[in-house]
């Protein structure tokens, strides 16, 4: 109890400080008159309290607040990030799985695996868009396809750690195994498989946020406006008039990546039971 | 029907010309414990690896209840015990026991019910719902011992399983280990460095000797049992102690006689 206290006190802290350090540079540079590295004004970095306020107010007329809108459009990025996070995450687990089974497989694909992710995904997201999107169920078209890029995002830590795990298998275990005359099978799930879930969820951590970055990115050349890229999008037309509105929908994204992140590690403490000095 | 049967049994690794192994001749027969003994690099652990067809060997067969080895371990004839207990973090102690059974497709009730009995046999009752790393390494060991006998092989293999142990628990555990193998009757193969506990525990003891892996003697324990603590302070205990430490420096070369007609009648 004390302990999270503490904890809660220290993140309390941590956000004044970042508020007061925001404010100290933004009165400082704006009172000498600095331009270097940019010239600070209320446009290029409003004040904190500006970017709360905007939250309670409508972005457009006769619109609910702007953080009413923000949490809608929250909610269709979170559905999209987390099919996209779920499906990559077995599509990546599957790939580690063959991967490990097999040397030869490992040095056909392995490369193209790592090649796909040396591709800018602004540069993938079109394609997909015009690929794929056509071939979904007319009830998922659209998000169905940001989904889809948020994947690509996703898979790729979760094959390469999940293989690493599945291949750093204790050779003592695994040679008790070979007493049992335990099959693949069981070798995999009773001994690879566990032995492997801490690597496993460090690599589900960083697909946790990268999948919400894929789906805000996946909906800008769809043209979705229902998510939190669209709104990115928007907002960012108008930065010149009201700059608050694109910082304040940045903190809900920040926000959303956040509770992704948080979600893999509570699932993580309660799954994953290890020696204390054997975890992450 | 010996329990396990060595002909001519030799084992050359490749890598660096070693001949680990040279013409073991060994029979065990049921109820017997045996202690491979010698200092390193005379090939006991391959042995006993070789036993469990862990590692193939070059010549000479393995029969180990009058199977070829590689079926016995197929069928599960025996259970091991290595010197580090590889528990899996990841399941309780009544987990860890259980791995065996499941792999043997046992159903539920009667793997709880043999777990318990193995609870109890190695006095961890009360640590059933613990995790390994909750555990003294002495505890650990144990847990790794009735997982090793669950499934009730008829052989026992245990790889320096006290040699991590400090002097204190390791002789605790030799009591415990000598009462459950009088309770099951297993057949055992032990492989140790310490001298005093080979004898302290064996029915026979096996001597080692080096470059290349030979058995330079076999000595007979006549101890009465069951043994005790006091076994330890016992005249005959220090006369079997001096013979197999004497067997360990003449590395074959100086025998006595008794010893001379042992090596002759195991080769």
């Amino acid at each position: 109890m004390l302990a999270h206290l503490r904890r809660a006190g220290i993140v309390a802290v941590a956000v004044v400080a970042l508020v007061g350090l925001w404010e100290l540079y933004h009165w400082i540079w704006a009172t000498a008159g600095w331009t270097w590295p940019f010239a600070v004004n209320d446009t290029s970095m409003p004040h904190v309290w500006t970017i709360f306020k905007a939250f309670g107010q409508p972005a457009q007329v006769n619109q609910p607040s702007l953080i009413n809108v923000l949490l809608h459009k929250t909610a269709f990025t979170a559905k999209e990030a987390a099919v996209g996070f779920g499906v990559g995450a077995v599509i990546g687990f599957v790939l580690a799985v063959v991967l490990v089974h097999s040397r030869l497989l490992q040095r056909g694909f392995l490369p193209y695996i790592v090649a796909s992710q040396t591709v800018p995904i602004l540069a993938i997201a079109p394609m997909v868009v015009v690929w794929v999107n056509p071939k979904l169920p007319v009830a998922i078209q659209g998000w169905g396809a940001v989904a889809v890029i948020a994947t690509y995002l996703t898979f790729f830590p979760v094959t390469i750690n999940t293989l690493r795990g599945l291949q750093a298998t204790d050779h003592r275990a695994l040679e008790l195994m070979r007493t049992y005359a335990a099959s693949r099978w069981s070798v995999l799930w009773k001994l690879r498989v566990p032995s492997s879930l801490p690597y496993l969820f460090s690599a589900l951590r960083l697909s946790a946020t990268a999948s919400v970055v894929g789906a805000i990115i996946g909906e800008l050349p769809t043209g979705l406006q229902n998510g939190l890229g669209g709104a990115i999008f928007n907002f960012n037309e108008y930065y010149s008039i009201e700059p608050q509105e694109l910082w304040a929908t940045d903190v809900i994204a920040a926000f959303l990546g956040i509770a992704f992140f948080v979600l893999v590690v509570l699932a993580e403490k309660a799954i994953v039971r290890r020696a204390p000095e054997n975890v992450a | 029907m010996s329990v396990v049967e060595i002909k001519g049994v030799t084992k050359t690794f490749a890598q660096g010309n070693v001949t680990a192994l040279e013409s073991i001749e060994l029979e065990l027969q049921p109820g017997e414990f045996v202690s491979l003994i010698g200092p390193s690099g005379c090939g006991k652990s391959t042995l006993l690896r070789v036993i469990g067809d862990l590692t193939p060997p070059t010549h000479g067969t393995v029969t180990v209840n009058g199977k070829p080895a590689h079926r016995a371990r197929k069928d599960g004839d025996y259970g091991i015990v290595f010197q580090d207990s590889v528990l899996f973090d990841w399941r309780t102690v009544a987990k860890n026991i259980a791995l065996p059974l499941e792999m043997l497709g046992w159903d539920r009730e009667r793997r709880k019910t043999r777990v318990d009995e193995m609870l109890d046999l190695v006095e961890l009752r009360s640590f059933a719902d613990h995790h390994p790393w909750q555990l003294s390494g002495g505890m650990q060991q144990r847990v790794s011992i009735a997982r090793a006998l669950s499934f009730e092989p008829a052989l026992l293999l245990m790889d320096e399983p006290f040699g991590a142990l400090d002097e204190m628990t390791r002789e605790r555990l030799n009591l415990e280990l000598l009462s459950i193998w009088e309770k099951l009757g297993s057949t055992v193969v032990f492989v140790t460095h310490s001298i005093s506990e080979a004898v302290f525990l064996s029915t026979r003891v096996v001597v080692m000797s080096p470059r290349p892996g030979r058995i330079a003697g076999v000595v007979e324990i006549d101890l009465p049992t069951p043994r005790t603590a006091e076994t330890r302070y016992t005249p005959r205990f220090f006369e079997l102690v001096t013979k197999v430490r004497e067997l360990l420096r003449s590395r074959g070369e100086h025998l006595l006689p008794e010893e001379e007609e042992l090596l002759e009648a195991d080769r």
